[in-house]
């Protein structure tokens, strides 16, 4: 057992730790904090993957934009009442045989296919790379997933506002 | 060397994970947030195989960059709608919001 694939358990069973926290935890505001958790794992293990500008990509919009976000929705839309209210609704048995069972095939798809690869001994510098990528070859997903971005900013806008 | 199956299969728990909270959590920010797990555990996929498979434009990476900028855009659009729910329902619990049931 090398250091790295030490640090990688180490690093899984905290992000699925966190995970298990957000999908069963009885306190919202505590599920949103552990998917904060949840996505600082991901970008460790980005990190580890050598996908160094993801990780920084990860971190800043998704801790520093889409979970203050969440929390905002939290803050507005909670009632003081409900300390003991269920969190999961009645569908839970079948639920979990589905999701076991979408885990159960997936794994059994992973193990299948993909028998012994190791990949280049070294990617190159990911940042300028992606960059000429995102300018060049992906110039057209580039502009579009700009206009979608300002389409989402408008809807959320129209969507939001005080009638 | 970690092996590319470690990462395939993390990412497949974290998507069975996210797939249960979609489907049971009552809180409608709760689904989103787990719907925001599905998708992380999808990113991660796309960069273990950007590193392990030869790719000439780490097409991977690429995808998952867009990934999470759609994840943000739709991020924001749902919890806009999330609040005109609780605006016109004062609660935003899927299960008790049923006026279309018959």
């Amino acid at each position: 057992m090398t250091l790295k694939l030490g640090i990688f358990y180490l690093l899984a069973a905290f992000t699925v730790w966190a995970a298990a926290v957000v999908v069963l935890g009885k306190n919202i505001v505590r599920a949103a904090v552990a998917l904060i958790f949840t996505f600082c794992g991901m970008a460790a293990l980005y990190v580890l993957l050598d996908a160094e500008f993801l990780a920084a990509v990860q971190v800043l919009i998704y801790v520093g934009g889409i979970t203050i976000l969440l929390l905002f929705a939290i803050m507005l839309t909670s009632r003081i009442s409900s300390a003991t209210a269920r969190v999961i609704n009645d569908q839970v048995a079948l639920s979990a045989i589905a999701a076991a069972g979408l885990l159960v095939g997936l794994i059994y798809a992973s193990a299948q296919g993909i028998a012994a690869l190791s990949g280049p001994p070294r990617l190159p510098e990911t940042t300028p790379f992606l960059g000429r990528a995102l300018l060049t070859t992906y110039a057209l997903p580039f502009e579009v997933v700009s206009i979608l971005l300002l389409a989402g900013m408008v809807g959320a806008i129209v969507l939001a506002r005080k009638e | 060397m970690i092996p590319l199956n470690n990462y395939l299969i993390l990412g497949a728990i974290l998507f069975s994970l996210g797939v249960f909270g979609a489907l049971t959590r009552r809180n409608a920010i709760a689904i989103l947030m787990s719907i925001e797990l599905m998708l992380n555990a999808v990113s991660l996929n796309f960069i273990a195989f950007a590193r392990y498979l030869p790719q000439t434009l780490l097409q991977g990476q690429v995808f998952a960059i867009f990934i999470i900028t759609i994840a943000a855009a739709e991020a924001a659009v749902g919890l806009a709608i999330v609040l005109g729910l609780y605006r016109n329902f004062k609660t935003v619990n899927v299960d008790e919001i049923n006026l279309m049931k018959w």
